[in-house]
């Protein structure tokens, strides 16, 4: 598969970021995620529990 | 074996477990235990300072076994494995105890009592991580191909997805065309467009791609195997054909509810099919042009009721779409829109609800406990209206009842093949409803539109996308790695009666004909235990879950806390 050798720009690094970056890696393409504050997790990090399983959100 | 040089790391989860329970005198505690050679607290195990920390202990420390006392394996154990890897220590001499679900949650007000639970599930961790054993990940080949179960508007999206990137796909119907449930609906929201066009305009890109195979009148007849190698036997028409895929999409979608017609007593709201309706009756109705002008619509019509709790999500839009186009195509139309509540969540919806009160369209409120009635006879709808305090009558030439989305009542089988699990609703239930919304437990199947709850056509097309990203990964990676954590048989113990074939849930584990033993296909094993507990000569055992390392984990469970 000749496409492989492509890199994929991210912008934003929240959860939706994060997540494609993840699937986009898995297939062995390149990724830049790219975020504007000091560190990736956006909303999410912010948050304690998540509905509806109270997981952990970090 | 080598000296044991065990660490062990407690997590404060932030308060969610040092808000209940002495983290510090847990690892103070986890100091004391047979082989524990270093432990600590972290405030966050899992953040990046966190696994550092673990990372750093096991170089310093030189250690070969590591414990995390902290959340559940479920989400985190990968973090954890992979920071031992990262130290060059196999991730299988890793031990997750979970002191948060099991323990300070559940423990939130008695603290004394949950660090000495703590203490001993830290205890019972150790005495099992001192008994595991490496083990090396193996790697399955995969055919390149999927299968997408259903043809509505989920399915095509998927499979057009999946044949836009190359990879052979079968796409299988059960009806004669493709289309689901779009065949029946007239204009579509918010955009208005019209769903025939919308549908032919899909199905004619799906079509241009040749490594797209289209099988309509079609049914699953078998399915056997596991990610990478499915056997599929599919019977089109009257003939029956074998297809080898790697990944399945489930797109199966959905039914609309139609209360049973009742000629003496009561149905639904009355319902007849003729001057009671339902919207999916009343799209149909709009496509030749509707003659009544008086038209009451009720929402939640059998569904957020005690027999089907779940809102059905899309009833809100369809009614405000079709009241709008009532009065589009006369001004003189009467349209209320009877509600319990209205949910127009995002930024188009929630216009469309202001266009529709801006055209007239009448929104009235009633509670379940008083439901509205339907009078046949005199031609109208009776409902409590909460603002006024009474009752009030509205005249109708037609009712119209938003009815939920169903599951196919033929589900059960489907799931049964696939070995993945529905709700008690009849939906395909997810791994995880946030973390992996789009897959199944079983690895290699994944759910897409209104077969995992209702969605509209929007959602519908983002979840096959979803779905066709994760099922194209292990296709394009050609390979898959399985975790050794199976079941293995001692064959000079094996007497070949075979109770573990009858037990096997995923049939990985059979009698070799030729030695009468007993034989496990080890990637379709999932390590559920149920031949091991079953064999009466304890023949078999689990890897990562031997009965010595019960034992010695039940073992260290009752000692005494020695504090």
């Amino acid at each position: 598969m000749t496409k492989r050798s492509k890199e994929v720009i991210v912008i934003g690094g929240g959860i939706a970021g994060i997540q494609a970056s993840l699937d986009l890696a898995e297939v062995g393409i390149t990724v830049h995620l790219v975020e504007k504050l000091p560190s990736i997790g956006g909303r999410m990090a912010q948050l304690d529990k998540t509905f509806p399983t109270n997981d952990c959100s970090i | 074996m080598n000296e044991l040089r065990i660490g062990v790391f407690v997590c404060k989860c932030g308060s969610n477990i040092a808000g209940f329970i002495d983290v510090p005198a847990v690892a103070e505690y986890a100091k004391g235990l047979p082989g524990v050679v270093f432990a600590r607290h972290n405030l966050y195990s899992c953040s990046e300072s966190g696994t550092q920390t673990i990372k750093d202990s096991i170089r310093e420390h030189n250690l070969n076994r590591v414990v995390v006392a902290a959340c559940t394996p479920r989400t985190h154990e990968p973090v954890f494995r992979a920071a031992c890897e990262d130290e060059g220590l196999n991730q299988f001499l890793f031990e997750f105890v979970n002191i948060r679900e099991h323990c300070s949650w559940v423990h939130m007000q008695e603290r004394e009592l949950a660090t000495q639970k703590a203490k001993e599930l830290v205890r019972m961790g150790v005495a099992r991580v001192a008994l595991l054993e490496p083990g090396e990940m193996t790697e399955v080949e995969v055919i390149p191909s999927a299968l997408v179960i259903g043809g509505g508007i989920s399915g095509i999206t998927a499979a057009t997805a999946l044949g836009s990137m190359g990879l052979k796909v079968i796409l299988a119907e059960r009806e004669k065309e493709l289309g689901g449930m779009l065949n029946d609906l007239y204009k579509l929201y918010p955009t208005g467009e019209d769903a025939r066009e919308f549908l032919d305009k899909r199905i004619k890109t799906l079509k241009k791609f040749k490594n797209v195979e289209i099988l309509t009148s079609s049914e699953i007849k078998d399915i056997e195997g596991y990610i990478g190698n499915y056997n599929v036997i599919i019977k089109e028409g009257k003939k029956e054909k074998d297809y080898k895929v790697g990944t399945i999409i489930l797109a199966t979608g959905a039914l609309t509810y139609k209360p049973k017609k009742v000629s003496k007593g009561k149905s639904l709201f009355n319902y007849d099919g003729k001057n009671v309706i339902t919207q999916i009756q009343l799209e149909n109705r709009l496509i030749k042009g509707l003659k009544e002008k008086k038209v009451v619509m009720i929402q939640c019509a059998g569904s957020r009721v005690p027999e089907r709790i779940y809102c059905s999500r899309i009833c809100c839009m369809t009614a405000i779409k079709n009241g709008m186009l009532l009065k589009k195509a006369n001004k003189d139309a009467e349209v209320t829109i009877l509600y319990r509540d209205l949910q127009t969540y995002g930024t188009d919806y929630e216009d469309e609800l202001r266009e529709a009160k801006k055209a007239g369209v009448k929104f009235i409120r009633y509670s379940k406990e008083k439901p509205p009635s339907v009078d046949k006879k005199k031609k109208f709808v009776s409902v409590h209206h909460e603002l006024l305090g009474r009752n009030i009558e509205i005249p109708f030439d037609l009712v119209v009842l938003s009815t939920p989305l169903i599951a196919h009542s033929d589900v059960k089988k489907l799931s049964q093949k696939l070995k993945v699990p529905v709700d008690e609703h009849g939906f395909f239930l997810e791994a995880h409803v946030k973390l992996r919304p789009l897959e199944f437990a079983t690895d290699g199947v994944f759910i897409c539109g209104c077969a995992h709850w209702p969605a509209d056509i929007t959602e519908s097309i983002s979840q096959a996308l979803g779905a066709t990203s994760k099922a194209a990964i292990p296709l394009l990676n050609l390979k898959v790695t399985v975790e050794p954590i199976i079941s293995y048989v001692d064959e000079e113990k094996c007497t070949g009666c075979g109770i573990c074939e009858e037990n096997c849930p995923y049939a990985a584990i059979t009698k070799d004909p030729e030695t009468k033993k007993a034989k496990v296909t080890e990637v379709i094993c999932k390590g559920c235990g149920i031949c091991a507990s079953n064999c009466p000569e304890q023949a078999i055992d689990i890897k990562h879950y031997k009965d010595e390392q019960f034992s010695a984990q039940l073992k260290a469970a009752f000692e005494e806390v020695k504090t």
